[in-house]
């Protein structure tokens, strides 16, 4: 074969052609008469509220007892499966109460308000616009979605821990243990979680996408206020215009997305 | 003239030995012969009857529901984006929980018919609840 170089050089040059007939060929198609099936389209459900970011605004004055944020503990863990362990250590939670002191390390002046330092503080993920956690993880199961969400995809998540590692709120929780036998009653709405995966407050993605707060929020009775952060005219800019607010561990760069009223 | 001496030894032994490696061999295929598993046929609910058509074409569910649950996955977990589209232009949620389960509710019927017959093991089932019905 000793045209074989040239009979390659023909070979490739026809395959080249044909590689760019193509819309040629389609613009023929659609000529005669032929139509392309129509595609299937996604979209947002008119009823989704949307935002640049999503943030929250806690008024602690109005929690004076755990008892106080029960009910909101309860409307999250319930709505979103998350199991109860009586063993501390495999502790799964979305939204929990802690002291003065570990909500806010380093702001701890000398003579405090006694009720500004007894008082019961809510914590959950802030959904920092700068999060440490999404970079660390190495699958990219946690995003920072388009409406400023740190979002977490369980189907993504190796649970490799990094993210937890570079969480400086302690905002998320691994699942060590099967999780299902210890929901006490299944949202059959939505899903479990699975061992070995990790966990945390995805700031009610699933009901924002049908128009309604986040269940936190809407068992408040206005205690929490909800809304976008770069919205000038929200509910959550009214207020944090209207009063002082400080943030967690701010000195870190993070910026959390959920701000205080001390 | 090279030597034309190709004797086998014990030639009925490895005969003998060969017929019963073959016959070893190919058992299952004789055994069953005939005998395939009919192929499984999903039950449909009163519900998904009464719809008469699924999101697409039950052909094109038949072939790519899979990948058109990944996609839909993807697109509500990555895209914050819930609704589908089809090309006649009905709205669904896209959402395996609470639109594909709604009408098939009958788990065991339906998606373990066919899974069990091809012997595939999704691991939807791991963290999605099989049955939204069940208690309400
Ligand atoms: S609070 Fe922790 S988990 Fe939540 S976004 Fe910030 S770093 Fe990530
Ligand atoms: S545990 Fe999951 S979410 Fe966290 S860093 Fe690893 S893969 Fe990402
Ligand atoms: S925003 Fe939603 S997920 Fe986050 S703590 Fe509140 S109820 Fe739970």
């Amino acid at each position: 074969m000793k045209s074989s170089r040239r009979r390659f050089l023909k070979l490739a040059g026809i395959a080249a052609l044909g590689l760019g007939s193509r819309p040629v060929v389609d613009a023929a198609y659609a000529a005669v008469g032929g139509q392309a099936a129509p595609e299937p389209k996604v979209g947002r459900q008119p009823e989704a509220l949307t935002a640049k970011q999503w943030a929250m605004v806690i008024d602690t004055r109005r929690f004076e007892s755990a008892a106080d944020m029960e009910p909101l503990i309860e409307a999250c863990h319930s709505i979103h499966n998350v199991p109860h362990f009586e063993n501390k250590r495999h502790e799964i939670k979305w939204i929990w109460e802690t002291e003065y002191k570990h909500a806010f390390p380093g702001k701890e002046n000398d003579f405090l308000p006694w009720e500004v330092k007894e008082r019961p503080y809510l914590v959950l993920c802030n959904h920092c616009e700068n999060p440490p956690c999404v970079r660390a993880c190495p699958t990219k199961a946690t995003f920072k979605n388009e409406n400023g969400i740190v979002v977490m995809d369980f189907h993504r998540c190796i649970g490799c821990r990094f993210c937890m590692a570079a969480c400086p709120f302690g905002s998320r929780s691994f699942n060590f243990r099967d999780p299902r036998p210890f929901v006490a009653e299944t949202n059959k709405k939505f899903p479990t979680r699975m061992k070995g995966v990790v966990e945390k407050c995805n700031f009610c993605a699933e009901r924002l996408a049908e128009g309604k707060m986040p269940a936190c929020v809407e068992a408040s009775d206005g205690a929490l206020v909800f809304g976008d952060l770069y919205d000038p005219q929200s509910k959550v800019r009214q207020v944090l215009n209207d009063n002082y607010t400080i943030r967690r561990k701010q000195e870190l760069g993070t910026s959390p997305a959920v701000y205080y009223i001390v | 003239m090279p030597t034309n001496n190709k004797r086998m030894y014990d030639k009925g032994m490895v005969l003998a030995g060969l017929v019963i490696f073959v016959v070893v061999v190919t058992f299952p295929f004789w055994y069953n012969l005939g005998k395939a598993a009919p192929p499984p046929e999903p039950v449909l609910t009163e519900k998904a009857k009464a719809a008469e058509k699924c999101v697409e074409s039950t052909e094109f569910m038949k072939a790519e529901h899979m990948q058109l649950l990944d996609v839909w996955r993807d697109t509500v977990v990555r895209d914050a984006k819930r609704a589908y589209i089809n090309p006649e232009g009905k709205t669904y949620m896209m959402s395996l929980s609470n639109t594909c389960l709604d009408c098939h509710d009958n788990k065991a019927d339906f998606c373990d018919k066919c899974h069990n017959y091809a012997s595939v093991r999704p691991y939807c089932w791991d963290c999605h609840i099989d049955n939204p019905k069940e208690t309400e």
